[in-house]
């Protein structure tokens, strides 16, 4: 589910934006570390702790959007440009992140409500899994909320749509993608915050996320929402049966996976009925 | 993105130049200058290789270091259990390469753009799970240590004029390519794929021939620094390494013969400078890579060429009084 979290950003930014963020991972490397000096650091409570760390991420990346990325809009070559600029950001934020808080492995405790295993008849899961799960739902649900229902989703449909008819109509489109960037890299520092307690923290993360979220969002259609939700569903399964039958060989399968939906259906799975951001 | 040809004095000044740099960095009698240009060498050939299929062809690729690696394994698999001699594995590189493009090019060039780059990517990675995980024949994550070479260039010095001389041969080889009626025509593609086909070309061959010569290209890379280094990993094979290349490229600027080369040049140096006086040269490399991106998107020869063509005008213009 925190892959689903971090991949509807990049998706999001992907269909609004039309911007590929490299630098997507590194949003989620600074919720986890956000995380951890709000919460193991500083003692703020776990939920204030996560909270900060989704809205420092968010800032950071309004932040870049607005400064820097903005600047190369419609330039010639714009898309080898923006993975250039992006790709930038990771070894940035990379560096900052082991400047400021070290190399060493970082974790932080899971709350204490959430420390136990959750049962349904005979099937255990950890409630803090649980929690994601939740979290991640509602996110889903919001997100499908805020684009369909409220006039700032309706200006980001428009803006995905046609960029330069929605501003002749008076939308403002620098603002809105300023907010949709930091919106969608909320969602990866979001993510980020909520493995901190599974995963240990450690800078170098944020490029095996990436390539995850790269993987989910092909299979589900870039730009496409709810695909993102099927696709990291779809991975999590492979890699689960990966590990489950060749352990060994267990990280190729969601490569194959996404190897596979390129060939057959190169839009993604879900670009067809798209209700999202298209 | 034009690989422009200027003037013929321009072009040879710059082969001058490059040729001139490159023979006289053991001079100084440093080692780790001699394996600063090893490696820029190496990086370099990688990049223009890479260059084929991006500045030239349009196609950004973003596995190239699969066919780098894979170079790389050529090498230290068949030396360090002496099957063949040097001579027939950097050859077998080649190959290597070719083959592995002609293998994953017909379904990378199924798709183009965003899509192209991501499958590319993702077969990449493929390749690198499995050398790093096949413990039993590449050693995994162990790599490959003391891989020999020919006795003639065992010494450091001979190698690097060694390296140089098959990568200025590749330069020239790559050069013929770009100038050539085929060149011509992954020019059309990148220009229009769509009109290119209308002229009764099969653009998808070229396409594909395109990621078969820089494949091959790039494991010729592969295997020269797997001869220098004696030492293989598979982070040779990694997406950042991938990243890196493009990154060179990008830099020094696609529209440049050159270009790649340089781009290499100044970010190897960036690193190994930094590299001394802090563990943290990654945010440099970034802040740099980010001014140029902002400031100096034609990269670094692109933008010199610019200023240049400034100048010369500028100079034209000296003694007309309207010109403003």
């Amino acid at each position: 589910m925190t892959l689903f979290l971090t991949a509807s950003g990049l998706t999001l930014i992907f269909g609004v934006v039309n911007v590929f963020n490299f630098a997507h991972g590194s949003f989620y490397l600074l919720g986890a570390y956000f995380a951890y000096q709000a919460v193991a650091v500083s003692g703020v409570g776990f939920w204030a702790g996560v909270a900060l760390a989704a809205l420092g991420a968010g800032a950071a990346g309004a932040m870049m959007e607005y400064v820097f990325l903005r600047r190369i809009y419609g330039r010639s070559g714009e898309a080898g440009m923006q993975i250039l600029l992006t790709y930038s950001f990771i070894l940035i934020l990379d560096d900052v992140v082991k400047m400021t808080w070290g190399t060493d492995y970082k974790s932080i405790a899971r709350p204490e409500a959430l420390a136990g295993p959750f049962s349904i008849g005979e099937i255990t899961i950890p409630r803090y899994d649980v929690m994601v799960i939740a979290v991640g739902l509602a996110v889903a649900l919001g997100m499908w909320g805020v684009i369909r229902k409220t006039g700032f989703g309706r200006n980001l449909r428009a803006i995905s749509a046609n960029r330069d008819m929605a501003s002749a109509l008076g939308v403002n489109v620098p603002l809105n993608l300023s907010a949709v960037f930091g919106l969608a890299t909320a969602l990866g520092g979001l993510s980020g915050a909520l493995s901190a307690p599974v995963r240990t923290v450690t800078p170098g993360a944020g490029i095996e996320v990436i390539i995850g979220s790269l993987i989910v969002v092909v299979i589900g259609g870039l730009g496409n929402f709810w695909g993102a939700l099927v696709g990291a569903v779809i991975i999590g399964e492979a890699t689960a049966f990966g590990i489950l039958f060749l352990p060994q060989w267990a990280i190729l399968f969601s490569y194959a996976v996404m190897a596979l939906v390129l060939i057959f259906r190169p839009e993604g799975l879900l670009m067809k009925q798209g209700v999202a951001t298209r | 993105m034009r690989i422009e040809s200027g003037s013929r004095w321009g072009e040879w000044a710059q082969w001058g130049v490059a040729f001139l740099l490159f023979a006289v960095v053991p001079i100084s009698g440093k080692r780790y200058l001699v394996n600063m240009g090893n490696e820029i060498l190496v990086m370099g050939l990688f990049a223009m290789g890479f260059n084929l299929l991006y500045g030239v062809t349009g196609m950004l690729s973003f596995g190239q270091a699969a066919y780098y690696g894979i170079g790389a394994y050529t090498v230290g698999l068949l030396l360090s259990r002496g099957v063949v001699p040097f001579w027939v594995a950097l050859p077998a590189t080649m190959a290597a390469g070719g083959v592995l493009a002609l293998v994953l090019g017909p379904l990378c060039i199924r798709l183009s753009g965003v899509y192209f780059t991501m499958l590319t990517l993702a077969f990449a990675e493929m390749v690198w799970g499995i050398v790093f995980k096949w413990y039993d024949f590449t050693g995994g994550d162990n790599g490959i240590q003391g891989i020999p070479t020919a006795d003639v260039i065992h010494d450091p010095l001979r190698y690097y004029y060694f390296t140089m001389a098959v990568v200025f041969l590749s330069f020239w080889l790559i050069r013929r390519i770009v100038e050539s009626p085929f060149g011509a025509v992954l020019k059309s593609i990148r220009e229009n794929p769509e009109r290119t086909g209308f002229l009764g070309v099969k653009v998808r061959r070229y396409e594909l021939a395109a990621m078969v010569l820089s494949g091959v290209f790039a494991a010729l890379a592969g295997g020269l620094f797997a001869g220098y280094q004696h030492s293989i990993h598979p982070d040779m094979l990694h997406w950042t390494k991938s990243g890196e290349v493009i990154l060179m490229t990008l830099l020094g600027g696609v529209s440049s013969f050159f270009g790649p080369l340089m781009g290499a040049a100044v970010i190897i140096f960036i690193e190994d400078m930094i590299g001394k006086y802090t563990e943290f040269w990654e945010i440099w490399i970034g802040g740099i890579m980010l001014a140029i991106v902002i400031f100096f998107p034609r990269g670094v020869i692109g933008t010199i060429d610019t200023w240049i063509k400034r100048w010369r005008s500028h100079g034209n213009h000296a003694g007309d009084a309207t010109h403003p």
